[in-house]
Protein backbone atom coordinates (compact mmCIF):
# COMPACT_ATOMS: atom_id res chain seq x y z
CA UNK A 1 0.00 0.00 0.00
CA UNK A 2 2.73 2.19 0.71
CA UNK A 3 3.74 2.46 -3.12
CA UNK A 4 0.34 3.90 -3.91
CA UNK A 5 1.13 7.12 -2.06
CA UNK A 6 2.74 9.22 -4.58
CA UNK A 7 4.04 12.60 -4.71
CA UNK A 8 0.61 14.08 -6.12
CA UNK A 9 -0.83 12.83 -2.90
CA UNK A 10 2.26 14.65 -1.08
CA UNK A 11 1.79 17.76 -3.27
CA UNK A 12 -2.20 17.65 -2.70
CA UNK A 13 -3.89 20.80 -2.20
CA UNK A 14 -3.56 24.88 -2.38
CA UNK A 15 -0.92 26.76 -1.65
CA UNK A 16 0.05 28.02 1.98
CA UNK A 17 -3.05 30.04 2.82
CA UNK A 18 -2.96 29.96 6.70
CA UNK A 19 -1.93 33.16 8.21
CA UNK A 20 1.24 32.94 10.38
CA UNK A 21 1.91 29.34 10.75
CA UNK A 22 3.15 27.76 14.42
CA UNK A 23 3.67 30.53 16.51
CA UNK A 24 6.29 30.99 19.19
CA UNK A 25 5.17 29.81 22.65
CA UNK A 26 5.40 32.08 25.73
CA UNK A 27 5.60 29.60 29.00
CA UNK A 28 5.14 30.68 32.42
CA UNK A 29 6.55 28.73 34.79
CA UNK A 30 5.07 27.88 38.40
CA UNK A 31 8.32 26.16 40.53
CA UNK A 32 6.18 24.54 43.24
CA UNK A 33 7.02 23.70 46.79
CA UNK A 34 4.63 22.28 49.39
CA UNK A 35 1.84 22.78 46.79
CA UNK A 36 2.93 26.68 46.33
CA UNK A 37 4.20 28.45 43.85
CA UNK A 38 7.85 30.13 44.27
CA UNK A 39 10.72 31.63 42.77
CA UNK A 40 14.28 31.69 43.62
CA UNK A 41 16.82 34.03 42.35
CA UNK A 42 19.58 31.82 40.83
CA UNK A 43 17.53 29.24 42.46
CA UNK A 44 18.19 30.51 46.04
CA UNK A 45 15.74 33.01 47.72
CA UNK A 46 12.82 31.61 47.77
CA UNK A 47 9.32 33.93 47.52
CA UNK A 48 5.84 32.88 47.72
CA UNK A 49 4.05 33.78 44.19
CA UNK A 50 0.83 32.16 44.90
CA UNK A 51 -1.82 28.72 44.31
CA UNK A 52 -0.18 26.83 41.35
CA UNK A 53 -3.71 25.79 39.93
CA UNK A 54 -5.31 29.45 40.34
CA UNK A 55 -2.30 31.16 39.13
CA UNK A 56 -1.99 28.24 35.96
CA UNK A 57 -5.66 28.96 35.05
CA UNK A 58 -5.28 33.24 35.21
CA UNK A 59 -2.08 32.60 32.69
CA UNK A 60 -3.89 30.16 30.76
CA UNK A 61 -6.80 33.42 30.34
CA UNK A 62 -4.03 35.76 29.53
CA UNK A 63 -3.09 33.72 26.67
CA UNK A 64 0.03 31.74 28.00
CA UNK A 65 0.26 29.32 25.50
CA UNK A 66 1.54 26.07 27.87
CA UNK A 67 2.19 26.16 31.38
CA UNK A 68 5.23 24.57 33.19
CA UNK A 69 5.21 22.91 36.69
CA UNK A 70 8.42 22.73 38.52
CA UNK A 71 8.32 20.83 41.84
CA UNK A 72 11.60 22.31 42.76
CA UNK A 73 12.45 20.49 45.73
CA UNK A 74 11.40 17.43 44.79
CA UNK A 75 14.98 16.20 43.80
CA UNK A 76 16.84 17.26 46.80
CA UNK A 77 14.37 15.58 49.18
CA UNK A 78 13.73 12.69 47.04
CA UNK A 79 9.68 13.49 47.13
CA UNK A 80 7.47 12.75 44.09
CA UNK A 81 5.93 15.63 42.10
CA UNK A 82 2.13 15.34 43.62
CA UNK A 83 -0.36 14.00 41.26
CA UNK A 84 -2.82 15.29 42.88
CA UNK A 85 -2.04 18.54 42.32
CA UNK A 86 -1.84 17.48 38.75
CA UNK A 87 -4.83 16.57 38.83
CA UNK A 88 -6.41 19.93 40.18
CA UNK A 89 -4.63 21.38 37.44
CA UNK A 90 -5.84 19.02 34.63
CA UNK A 91 -9.31 19.74 35.88
CA UNK A 92 -9.28 23.38 35.64
CA UNK A 93 -6.71 24.25 32.76
CA UNK A 94 -7.44 24.10 29.35
CA UNK A 95 -4.31 24.22 27.78
CA UNK A 96 -1.09 22.16 27.77
CA UNK A 97 0.92 22.02 31.07
CA UNK A 98 4.56 19.69 31.77
CA UNK A 99 4.97 19.05 35.08
CA UNK A 100 8.95 17.94 36.62
CA UNK A 101 11.08 17.80 39.23
CA UNK A 102 12.16 14.52 40.74
CA UNK A 103 10.72 12.07 37.78
CA UNK A 104 12.85 8.88 38.19
CA UNK A 105 11.10 6.07 36.58
CA UNK A 106 8.31 4.96 33.86
CA UNK A 107 5.83 4.67 36.94
CA UNK A 108 6.37 7.99 38.20
CA UNK A 109 5.66 9.66 34.77
CA UNK A 110 2.70 7.01 34.08
CA UNK A 111 1.19 8.46 37.03
CA UNK A 112 1.57 11.85 36.09
CA UNK A 113 0.16 11.53 32.29
CA UNK A 114 -3.08 9.68 34.10
CA UNK A 115 -3.65 12.16 36.15
CA UNK A 116 -3.92 14.52 33.62
CA UNK A 117 -0.36 16.27 32.37
CA UNK A 118 0.39 16.91 28.68
CA UNK A 119 4.53 16.13 29.20
CA UNK A 120 6.71 15.85 31.91
CA UNK A 121 10.33 16.72 32.15
CA UNK A 122 13.32 14.77 32.98
CA UNK A 123 16.68 16.10 34.26
CA UNK A 124 18.59 14.65 37.08
CA UNK A 125 17.48 11.52 36.45
CA UNK A 126 17.88 11.04 32.88
CA UNK A 127 21.45 12.16 33.13
CA UNK A 128 22.27 9.29 35.10
CA UNK A 129 20.33 6.48 33.89
CA UNK A 130 19.89 8.17 29.66
CA UNK A 131 17.91 4.99 29.02
CA UNK A 132 15.04 6.45 31.17
CA UNK A 133 14.68 8.34 27.57
CA UNK A 134 14.19 5.62 25.39
CA UNK A 135 12.02 4.01 27.88
CA UNK A 136 9.86 6.83 28.69
CA UNK A 137 9.68 7.62 24.09
CA UNK A 138 8.82 4.04 23.57
CA UNK A 139 6.24 3.56 26.06
CA UNK A 140 4.22 7.65 26.04
CA UNK A 141 5.71 8.89 22.72
CA UNK A 142 8.54 11.27 22.42
CA UNK A 143 5.74 14.21 22.25
CA UNK A 144 5.22 13.86 25.93
CA UNK A 145 8.98 13.52 27.28
CA UNK A 146 10.65 16.91 27.61
CA UNK A 147 14.78 17.05 28.98
CA UNK A 148 15.60 19.61 31.09
CA UNK A 149 19.29 20.75 31.37
CA UNK A 150 20.26 23.10 33.69
CA UNK A 151 23.70 24.52 32.23
CA UNK A 152 26.32 27.03 32.97
CA UNK A 153 29.16 28.50 30.75
CA UNK A 154 32.46 27.88 32.56
CA UNK A 155 35.03 30.35 32.22
CA UNK A 156 36.50 28.07 29.37
CA UNK A 157 33.66 29.16 27.56
CA UNK A 158 31.79 26.08 27.09
CA UNK A 159 28.58 24.97 28.76
CA UNK A 160 28.30 22.46 31.31
CA UNK A 161 25.51 20.44 32.68
CA UNK A 162 24.42 20.95 35.69
CA UNK A 163 22.70 18.51 38.15
CA UNK A 164 20.75 18.83 41.07
CA UNK A 165 18.57 22.02 40.61
CA UNK A 166 22.22 23.61 39.44
CA UNK A 167 24.13 22.55 42.64
CA UNK A 168 26.33 19.63 40.71
CA UNK A 169 28.80 19.92 38.00
CA UNK A 170 29.28 17.37 35.63
CA UNK A 171 32.28 17.27 32.83
CA UNK A 172 29.35 16.92 29.70
CA UNK A 173 28.65 19.60 27.90
CA UNK A 174 25.38 20.86 26.88
CA UNK A 175 24.87 19.95 23.35
CA UNK A 176 26.42 16.76 23.37
CA UNK A 177 24.12 15.58 26.15
CA UNK A 178 20.89 17.39 24.78
CA UNK A 179 22.29 15.54 21.23
CA UNK A 180 22.04 12.41 23.17
CA UNK A 181 18.78 12.61 25.09
CA UNK A 182 17.08 13.74 20.99
CA UNK A 183 18.56 10.97 19.65
CA UNK A 184 17.30 8.75 22.85
CA UNK A 185 13.59 9.91 21.97
CA UNK A 186 13.18 13.62 24.63
CA UNK A 187 11.17 15.25 22.25
CA UNK A 188 11.80 18.86 23.54
CA UNK A 189 14.39 20.52 25.52
CA UNK A 190 13.98 23.17 28.30
CA UNK A 191 17.28 24.79 28.35
CA UNK A 192 18.05 27.08 31.49
CA UNK A 193 20.98 29.03 31.45
CA UNK A 194 22.19 29.25 34.97
CA UNK A 195 24.49 32.60 34.04
CA UNK A 196 21.12 34.11 32.95
CA UNK A 197 18.05 32.39 35.36
CA UNK A 198 17.41 35.58 37.55
CA UNK A 199 19.92 38.19 36.71
CA UNK A 200 16.48 39.99 33.94
CA UNK A 201 19.70 40.71 31.70
CA UNK A 202 17.97 38.60 28.98
CA UNK A 203 18.10 35.31 27.89
CA UNK A 204 21.80 32.60 26.46
CA UNK A 205 21.20 33.56 22.79
CA UNK A 206 24.15 31.37 21.50
CA UNK A 207 23.72 28.26 23.60
CA UNK A 208 19.86 28.56 22.83
CA UNK A 209 20.53 29.14 19.04
CA UNK A 210 23.26 26.41 18.75
CA UNK A 211 20.81 23.79 19.89
CA UNK A 212 17.66 24.96 18.59
CA UNK A 213 19.52 25.32 14.82
CA UNK A 214 20.98 21.81 15.48
CA UNK A 215 18.43 19.78 16.75
CA UNK A 216 15.29 18.35 15.30
CA UNK A 217 12.78 19.45 18.33
CA UNK A 218 11.83 22.32 19.81
CA UNK A 219 13.46 24.02 22.08
CA UNK A 220 12.06 26.16 25.14
CA UNK A 221 14.48 28.93 26.22
CA UNK A 222 14.61 29.44 30.17
CA UNK A 223 16.20 32.07 32.65
CA UNK A 224 17.03 35.63 32.38
CA UNK A 225 14.34 36.86 30.72
CA UNK A 226 13.88 40.80 31.90
CA UNK A 227 12.22 42.59 29.56
CA UNK A 228 10.11 42.56 26.25
CA UNK A 229 12.73 43.21 23.97
CA UNK A 230 14.65 40.05 25.76
CA UNK A 231 11.81 37.88 24.28
CA UNK A 232 11.84 39.41 20.92
CA UNK A 233 15.97 38.57 20.89
CA UNK A 234 15.35 35.09 21.88
CA UNK A 235 13.06 34.31 19.32
CA UNK A 236 14.51 36.14 16.46
CA UNK A 237 18.49 35.12 17.14
CA UNK A 238 18.30 33.11 19.53
CA UNK A 239 15.92 30.80 16.87
CA UNK A 240 13.91 29.64 20.29
CA UNK A 241 10.82 27.99 19.79
CA UNK A 242 9.31 28.76 23.19
CA UNK A 243 10.28 31.16 26.12
CA UNK A 244 10.04 30.43 29.23
CA UNK A 245 9.47 32.66 32.36
CA UNK A 246 8.91 32.86 36.15
CA UNK A 247 8.53 35.72 38.54
CA UNK A 248 8.42 38.80 36.05
CA UNK A 249 4.91 37.34 35.19
CA UNK A 250 4.36 36.10 38.92
CA UNK A 251 5.14 39.61 40.22
CA UNK A 252 3.35 41.68 37.09
CA UNK A 253 6.33 43.39 35.69
CA UNK A 254 5.20 41.72 32.07
CA UNK A 255 1.68 41.02 31.51
CA UNK A 256 1.66 38.25 29.05
CA UNK A 257 -1.12 40.25 26.46
CA UNK A 258 1.35 43.33 26.28
CA UNK A 259 4.31 40.63 26.02
CA UNK A 260 2.18 38.98 22.88
CA UNK A 261 0.75 42.38 21.33
CA UNK A 262 4.56 43.80 21.34
CA UNK A 263 6.17 40.35 19.82
CA UNK A 264 3.29 40.92 16.89
CA UNK A 265 4.18 44.24 16.16
CA UNK A 266 7.85 43.19 15.69
CA UNK A 267 6.50 40.47 12.94
CA UNK A 268 6.75 37.58 15.32
CA UNK A 269 3.63 35.30 15.06
CA UNK A 270 2.11 34.39 18.07
CA UNK A 271 -1.31 33.60 19.56
CA UNK A 272 -3.63 35.86 20.20
CA UNK B 1 -27.72 12.29 26.16
CA UNK B 2 -25.04 9.03 26.41
CA UNK B 3 -21.21 10.40 25.48
CA UNK B 4 -18.88 7.40 25.30
CA UNK B 5 -15.42 7.66 25.24
CA UNK B 6 -13.33 4.34 23.01
CA UNK B 7 -10.99 3.22 25.44
CA UNK B 8 -8.01 1.68 24.01
CA UNK B 9 -4.30 2.18 24.98
CA UNK B 10 -3.83 5.63 23.62
CA UNK B 11 -3.21 8.53 25.84
CA UNK B 12 -4.83 11.63 26.46
CA UNK B 13 -8.11 9.98 27.41
CA UNK B 14 -8.40 11.58 30.88
CA UNK B 15 -7.50 15.14 29.53
CA UNK B 16 -10.73 14.63 27.20
CA UNK B 17 -12.70 13.72 29.99
CA UNK B 18 -11.62 16.81 31.76
CA UNK B 19 -11.90 18.60 29.22
CA UNK B 20 -15.71 17.31 28.84
CA UNK B 21 -16.20 18.21 32.53
CA UNK B 22 -15.31 21.68 32.06
CA UNK B 23 -18.24 22.34 29.61
CA UNK B 24 -20.49 20.26 31.81
CA UNK B 25 -20.81 16.81 29.86
CA UNK B 26 -20.69 13.17 31.46
CA UNK B 27 -19.18 10.98 29.60
CA UNK B 28 -17.92 7.42 29.89
CA UNK B 29 -15.01 5.31 29.21
CA UNK B 30 -15.69 1.32 28.05
CA UNK B 31 -14.16 -0.81 25.36
CA UNK B 32 -17.51 -2.53 25.65
CA UNK B 33 -19.30 -3.21 22.13
CA UNK B 34 -22.47 -3.01 23.14
CA UNK B 35 -22.45 -0.04 24.91
CA UNK B 36 -20.32 1.72 21.94
CA UNK B 37 -22.85 0.84 19.64
CA UNK B 38 -26.04 2.37 22.03
CA UNK B 39 -24.81 5.20 22.71
CA UNK B 40 -25.58 8.64 21.67
CA UNK B 41 -22.23 9.76 20.58
CA UNK B 42 -18.75 8.51 20.98
CA UNK B 43 -15.11 9.78 20.85
CA UNK B 44 -12.26 8.48 19.85
CA UNK B 45 -9.19 9.82 21.28
CA UNK B 46 -5.48 9.23 20.91
CA UNK B 47 -2.04 10.00 21.28
CA UNK B 48 0.34 6.95 20.73
CA UNK B 49 1.45 5.07 17.88
CA UNK B 50 -0.78 3.66 14.75
CA UNK B 51 0.17 -0.03 14.67
CA UNK B 52 0.26 -1.07 18.19
CA UNK B 53 -3.26 0.80 18.31
CA UNK B 54 -4.35 -0.93 15.37
CA UNK B 55 -3.57 -4.33 16.81
CA UNK B 56 -5.27 -3.17 20.06
CA UNK B 57 -8.41 -2.23 18.18
CA UNK B 58 -8.08 -5.00 15.92
CA UNK B 59 -7.96 -7.87 18.79
CA UNK B 60 -11.32 -6.47 20.97
CA UNK B 61 -12.79 -6.55 17.36
CA UNK B 62 -13.27 -2.11 17.86
CA UNK B 63 -12.23 -1.78 14.05
CA UNK B 64 -15.13 -3.03 12.99
CA UNK B 65 -17.56 -1.38 15.22
CA UNK B 66 -16.16 1.74 15.11
CA UNK B 67 -16.38 1.67 11.70
CA UNK B 68 -20.13 0.29 11.68
CA UNK B 69 -21.37 3.51 14.22
CA UNK B 70 -24.28 5.39 13.05
CA UNK B 71 -23.88 8.27 15.72
CA UNK B 72 -21.68 11.18 15.57
CA UNK B 73 -18.12 10.12 16.17
CA UNK B 74 -15.16 12.52 16.85
CA UNK B 75 -11.58 10.91 15.98
CA UNK B 76 -8.76 13.61 17.61
CA UNK B 77 -5.28 13.47 16.51
CA UNK B 78 -4.46 9.53 16.66
CA UNK B 79 -8.25 8.80 16.74
CA UNK B 80 -8.68 10.84 13.92
CA UNK B 81 -5.43 9.55 11.52
CA UNK B 82 -7.31 6.07 12.41
CA UNK B 83 -9.91 6.96 11.01
CA UNK B 84 -8.21 7.64 6.92
CA UNK B 85 -7.19 5.00 4.58
CA UNK B 86 -3.42 4.40 5.20
CA UNK B 87 -0.80 5.67 7.90
CA UNK B 88 3.07 6.00 6.91
CA UNK B 89 3.35 5.31 10.84
CA UNK B 90 4.95 2.04 10.06
CA UNK B 91 3.25 1.02 7.12
CA UNK B 92 0.11 0.37 8.83
CA UNK B 93 -3.79 -0.09 7.38
CA UNK B 94 -6.14 1.94 9.21
CA UNK B 95 -9.98 1.99 9.58
CA UNK B 96 -10.95 3.06 5.39
CA UNK B 97 -13.87 5.87 7.13
CA UNK B 98 -11.81 9.01 5.10
CA UNK B 99 -10.16 8.17 1.78
CA UNK B 100 -7.48 10.31 2.92
CA UNK B 101 -4.11 9.23 3.52
CA UNK B 102 -1.68 9.83 6.69
CA UNK B 103 2.06 10.87 5.89
CA UNK B 104 5.13 11.81 8.01
CA UNK B 105 6.02 15.04 7.58
CA UNK B 106 9.82 15.52 6.04
CA UNK B 107 11.88 16.90 8.70
CA UNK B 108 14.09 19.28 6.89
CA UNK B 109 16.82 19.42 9.27
CA UNK B 110 16.30 22.23 12.02
CA UNK B 111 13.98 23.99 9.22
CA UNK B 112 11.04 21.94 9.95
CA UNK B 113 11.19 20.57 13.13
CA UNK B 114 8.61 17.17 14.14
CA UNK B 115 7.04 16.68 15.33
CA UNK B 116 4.60 19.91 15.00
CA UNK B 117 4.48 20.83 18.22
CA UNK B 118 2.28 24.30 19.55
CA UNK B 119 -0.50 26.14 18.34
CA UNK B 120 -1.23 26.82 14.32
CA UNK B 121 -4.57 28.65 12.65
CA UNK B 122 -7.14 26.29 11.06
CA UNK B 123 -8.86 27.86 7.91
CA UNK B 124 -11.32 27.03 5.15
CA UNK B 125 -13.75 25.78 8.27
CA UNK B 126 -16.60 23.93 6.71
CA UNK B 127 -19.58 22.15 8.75
CA UNK B 128 -21.74 22.37 11.98
CA UNK B 129 -18.54 21.11 13.66
CA UNK B 130 -16.41 24.71 13.04
CA UNK B 131 -20.06 26.44 13.92
CA UNK B 132 -19.27 29.86 15.69
CA UNK B 133 -15.52 29.08 14.95
CA UNK B 134 -13.30 32.18 13.24
CA UNK B 135 -11.20 31.59 10.77
CA UNK B 136 -7.91 31.44 11.50
CA UNK B 137 -8.64 30.82 15.12
CA UNK B 138 -5.20 29.00 16.67
CA UNK B 139 -5.43 25.36 18.09
CA UNK B 140 -3.10 23.41 19.70
CA UNK B 141 -1.24 20.42 17.53
CA UNK B 142 1.30 17.76 18.21
CA UNK B 143 1.58 15.94 15.95
CA UNK B 144 4.59 13.76 13.31
CA UNK B 145 2.05 12.36 10.91
CA UNK B 146 -0.84 14.36 8.94
CA UNK B 147 -3.60 13.78 6.72
CA UNK B 148 -3.94 15.09 3.13
CA UNK B 149 -6.19 17.36 1.81
CA UNK B 150 -9.26 15.70 0.21
CA UNK B 151 -13.04 15.91 -0.08
CA UNK B 152 -13.53 15.54 3.29
CA UNK B 153 -11.42 18.50 4.92
CA UNK B 154 -13.39 20.94 6.90
CA UNK B 155 -10.08 22.65 8.19
CA UNK B 156 -7.15 23.83 6.76
CA UNK B 157 -3.44 24.27 8.27
CA UNK B 158 -0.55 24.84 6.80
CA UNK B 159 3.10 23.28 8.13
CA UNK B 160 5.15 23.62 5.48
CA UNK B 161 2.12 22.46 3.48
CA UNK B 162 -1.29 22.65 3.83
CA UNK B 163 -2.91 19.57 5.52
CA UNK B 164 -6.28 18.65 7.29
CA UNK B 165 -6.63 20.41 10.31
CA UNK B 166 -10.17 18.20 10.64
CA UNK B 167 -12.09 15.92 8.37
CA UNK B 168 -15.62 14.76 8.13
CA UNK B 169 -17.60 12.12 6.07
CA UNK B 170 -21.61 11.56 7.25
CA UNK B 171 -21.50 11.37 11.04
CA UNK B 172 -17.84 10.88 11.30
CA UNK B 173 -16.01 13.43 12.26
CA UNK B 174 -11.90 14.23 12.92
CA UNK B 175 -9.94 16.48 14.52
CA UNK B 176 -5.78 16.21 13.81
CA UNK B 177 -5.15 19.10 16.95
CA UNK B 178 -6.44 18.46 20.79
CA UNK B 179 -9.53 19.83 21.22
CA UNK B 180 -9.67 19.76 24.83
CA UNK B 181 -6.15 21.80 24.99
CA UNK B 182 -7.28 24.01 22.59
CA UNK B 183 -8.49 26.76 25.23
CA UNK B 184 -12.09 28.31 23.95
CA UNK B 185 -11.46 27.06 20.77
CA UNK B 186 -11.48 23.96 21.85
CA UNK B 187 -14.06 23.89 24.05
CA UNK B 188 -16.08 25.72 21.37
CA UNK B 189 -15.94 22.41 18.82
CA UNK B 190 -16.40 19.90 21.44
CA UNK B 191 -19.61 22.38 22.42
CA UNK B 192 -20.22 22.19 18.83
CA UNK B 193 -20.03 18.27 18.43
CA UNK B 194 -22.08 17.63 21.49
CA UNK B 195 -24.74 19.69 19.75
CA UNK B 196 -24.91 17.91 16.34
CA UNK B 197 -28.02 15.65 15.75
CA UNK B 198 -27.85 12.07 14.93
CA UNK B 199 -29.34 11.93 11.55
CA UNK B 200 -32.88 9.99 11.66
Amino acid sequence: MKELINDSARLSGSPLRGRGGLTKRIIPCLDIKDGRTVKGVNFENIRDAGDPVELGALYAQQGADELVFLDITATVEKRKTLSQLVNRIAHKINIPFTVGGGIGSVEDVSVLLQNGADKISVNTAAFKNPLLLNQLSKEFGSQCVVLAIDTKQEEDGEWYVYLNGGRTKTEAKCFDWAKEAVDRGAGEILLTSMNNDGTKKGFALDITRTLSTNLPVPVIASGGGGTMEHFTDVFEQGKADAALAASIFHFKEIAIPGLKGYLRDKGIVVRL
Amino acid sequence: MVLKIVKYNAGNIQSVLFALERIGVEAEVTDDVEELQTADKVIFPGVGEASTAMEYLKARKLDQVIKELKQPVLGVCLGMQLMCAYSEENDTTCLGIFEEQVLRFESNGSQLKVPQMGWNTIYDLKSPLMKNVREDSYCYFVHSYYASLGEHTIATTDYTKPFSAALNKGNFYGVQFHTEKSADVGEQILKNFIEIQPKP
